[in-house]
């Protein structure tokens, strides 16, 4: 058994990208349809996709609570989920963004800022005796920071759960690099 | 045909919408916040047919749709009177039955702050309905109108519900009636796949032609898809036998040679114990319920699947299929069917499976539905009150039964030979059902004799509806299997927990159920003795002015046979005590 991991990040997750209309109420009847199933849910991202009547919902589910397949089958009865991707985590890129509050007197202070370099992260603001530091990345590399940084004692954290797009081929990947050669994407 | 530019009330819209989707009887009971919706009904053409209670209107509304095939509606107001439908919901959301609910609510500038009646009657039904809606503008009405039916009939049926603002319904918008288009467009997430996969059509054909022991495992889905005429056509080209599920029952004839009746729990040895050694499961509409499968890791160990839905997330949910298909069972079935006579007319053989019918047919004779003679004085033995009220019908009377070991009986000692004569709580399987789903299915089948099956502990939960149907005309006939008990309960309580009665025992004196139904305006019979029986039945049958309740005094320590208990294989079935000694022959 692996460990249990609140961020998803084991290799037990999987990513689902849901396209829904964007009705009142939508997040909900996708919430309820995972408690309602005993479905676990490790992060779930929302906001208005391209098409304005659309959102996206990223959702990392945990794979050991239920099989991916029925939980696809189980969202595409909600009459307002349009589209749903599988992600594969392996062809896939994923983006999570972490807010951090730490503990740092000056004699820690120093390490942190070391730390925030080592990963390319940022300061956001210091105080007194703590820090506000943020990371954007990969969910991985923001696990390893976060381990990291709990030897500082952190104050107060939030992270966004993961987004994630398909990763292009290397034709779009080329079409997309050349503005003059446009093409659909998709 | 109305202009473009008619204005009308929302509470008019909801209305005429209702007429253009040729809704012709609603079932409900008004108040406070619906009353807008209640005006333009005395205009309308639809009937109303006033309830005493909500639920009854909900489980009406699904008596109505079980008979007919078209959407049930009810319609009540918000808070206490929407609460009330949850049950009906949930119940046509299991059993997947079409029924639209139309529920009052607060103006939309009060939700949210407790108003009077107020509830989140949207986020109550969430995940008791296909869908649901508020509605928060009358423009929005006829969209939503025809969305909720389009939802609630096509696909995997189910309930829809419509909550309405009362400022909704009192303010005024302009007519419009949307196309199929606009329908679709609304709803771009929403196609269900009516048409099998060709090649997995194929392979089933394929498999089904080499099985040596095919069982064709036939669920409610095959009466949703209308699907009686194919299978039988399936059946008798391949000779294979049907067991038909509890929500299933009637779609292929109780009286055909191939028939092995209701499987599972309670079902006979014969459709059980072929699941369990089949070799191919043919499972057309059905959901492998545990109430089937028995403990799942020993149900039908060598069998192959075939899994015919239209709901794709019942493919693997419960047991892996070999071929899943999905789509309308009706459209697959014949698509099978052809892919049958295509294989067979390019020289491929059937398999011999003579030796296996054989073996089936042993066990129909070896352990036939069995129960013991009434000892004189005793109570009445409920399945001989069956037998007999059977024998006193036709095809054609429509069963409708509640939940316990009345609809068992029911269930396994009525002959249905008609789809649509069978209506029952599967699913939830809801106490108190079958009163207002038989006044339901009346209204909705007049031309048909409607019997109730009923136990005396769920006709206690709603025979108010009995003085519905007396003031709206809507005349049923109710056989109360009067045990005393809570005899599904007591069953298990004597079986399961060395005979500890806990809370089972209801009473023999009260209520008394002649005077009972004599003040609703129905006739009321009571029958003691098995010379009374025929007699009683004969009566009851006579009378079609009025509703008609025979209380049939039954022998409360009578048990339901056959039996697996609950989490246990298939293969431990207890089988009748006078069958025991045959026990061998179930291999
Ligand atoms: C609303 C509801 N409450 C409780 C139950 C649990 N239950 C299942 S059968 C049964 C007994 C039903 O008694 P009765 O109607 O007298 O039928 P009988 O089993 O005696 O034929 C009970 C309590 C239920 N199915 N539904
Ligand atoms: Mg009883």
């Amino acid at each position: 058994m692996t460990a249990f991991n609140p961020h998803g990040t084991s290799l037990n997750h999987g990513i689902l990208s849901v396209l829904v209309q964007n009705r009142p109420g939508v997040l909900a009847r996708v919430a309820s349809l995972f408690a309602r199933r005993g479905y676990n849910i490790f992060s779930l991202a929302v906001a208005p996709a391209e098409d304005e009547t659309q959102s996206r919902i990223t959702i990392v589910v945990d794979l050991e609570s239920a099989p991916l397949e029925q939980m696809v089958k189980q969202l595409f009865k909600l009459v307002d989920v349009v589209k749903i991707s599988e992600l594969d985590p392996r062809r896939s890129i994923e983006r999570e963004l972490l807010l951090a509050t730490v503990r740092a007197d000056t004699g820690q202070r120093s390490e942190i800022v070391e730390l925030v370099k080592i990963f390319e992260a940022k300061i956001l603001a210091v105080g007194s005796d703590a820090v506000t530091v943020s990371l954007e990345g990969h969910p991985d590399k923001l696990d390893d920071f976060e381990e990291l940084l709990d030897s500082y004692a952190i104050v107060e954290m939030q992270r966004t759960g993961r987004v994630a797009l398909p990763k292009l081929d290397r034709a779009a990947r080329l079409r997309a690099v050349n503005p003059n050669q446009k093409g659909k994407v998709s | 045909m109305s202009t473009a530019s008619t204005r009308m009330t929302g509470a008019q819209a909801l209305i005429k919408a209702l007429e253009m989707e040729q809704v012709d009887t609603i079932f409900g009971l008004p108040g406070g916040c619906i009353l807008p919706a209640y005006d333009p009904l005395l205009e309308s053409s639809i009937r109303h047919v006033l309830v005493r209670h909500e639920q009854g209107a909900g489980h009406m509304a699904e008596g109505y749709a079980h008979v007919t095939g078209r959407p049930g509606v009810a319609m009540v107001t918000s808070g206490p009177a929407a609460t009330n439908l949850v049950t009906p919901l949930m119940d046509a959301y299991m059993d997947s039955i079409p029924m639209v609910g139309i529920t009052g609510q607060v103006g939309t500038s009060a939700i949210g702050s407790d108003a009077f009646q107020e509830c989140d009657t949207v986020g109550i039904t969430r995940s008791c309905t296909k869908h649901n809606e508020l509605v928060m503008t009358p423009d929005d009405i006829p969209l939503a109108v025809r969305q909720a039916f389009h939802l609630a009939t096509t696909g995997r049926p189910g309930p829809v519900l419509l909550d309405l603002p009362k400022d909704v319904l009192q303010n005024e918008m302009t007519w419009h009636w949307p196309t199929d288009d606009e329908v679709s467009s609304a709803l771009p997430g929403y196609r269900p796949t009516m048409k099998g996969h060709p090649r997995m059509i194929k392979e089933a054909a394929q498999m089904i032609l080499a099985a040596e022991r095919p069982v064709l495992y036939v669920g409610g889905g095959m009466l949703k898809a209308r699907a009686a005429e194919i299978l039988r056509e399936l059946a008798e080209m391949t000779g294979i036998n049907v067991v038909t599920t509890l929500m299933a029952r009637g779609v292929f004839p109780d009286d055909h040679e191939l028939c092995l009746g209701m499987p599972g729990m309670h079902g006979t040895i014969a459709a059980t114990t072929a699941m369990q050694r089949a070799d191919l499961l043919i499972a057309l509409g059905a959901r492998f319920d545990d109430r089937i499968t028995g403990r799942l890791d020993s149900f039908a160990p060598d069998a192959k699947i075939i899994h015919v839905d239209i709901d794709p997330a019942e493919q693997g949910k419960v047991r892996r299929p070999d071929v899943p298909i999905v789509g309308d069972c009706r459209l697959v079935t014949e698509e099978i069917v052809q892919a049958i006579r295509d294989l067979t007319a390019s020289g491929t053989e059937q398999a011999d499976i003579t030796a296996w019918k054989s073996r089936v047919s042993g066990w129909q004779e070896i352990f036939p539905l069995a129960y013991d003679e009434a000892s004189p004085g005793a109570g009445l033995k409920p399945q001989y009150c069956l037998e007999e009220l059977r024998a006193a019908s036709n095809d054609d009377t429509i069963l409708v039964s509640g939940v316990g070991q009345h609809q068992m009986w029911a269930s396994l000692h009525w002959k249905f030979n008609q789809p649509y004569s069978w209506v029952n709580s599967g699913g939830l399987g809801t106490m108190g059902f079958s009163i207002p789903a038989a006044i339901g299915a009346k209204a909705g089948r007049p031309d048909a004799t409607v019997w109730a099956v009923d136990g005396d502990g769920c006709f206690q939960m709603t025979a108010q509806e009995l003085v519905t149907a007396t003031v709206e005309r809507i005349p049923v006939k109710v056989a109360l299997l009067n045990n005393s008990y809570l005899g599904m309960v007591r069953q298990w309580q004597e079986m399961f927990y060395d005979e500890r009665y806990s809370e089972v025992y209801l009473s023999t004196e009260t209520p008394d159920y002649v005077k009972w139904a004599e003040s609703m305006g129905c006739v009321g019979i009571r029958v003691e003795s098995p010379e009374e029986v025929g007699p009683a039945i004969e009566q009851a049958n006579s009378i079609n002015d009025r509703s008609v309740v025979v209380e049939f005094r039954t022998d409360s320590e009578e048990k339901v046979f056959p039996m697996v208990p609950a989490g246990v294989s298939n293969d431990e079935v207890l089988v009748h005590p006078s069958q025991e000694q045959f026990r061998a022959q179930l291999g």
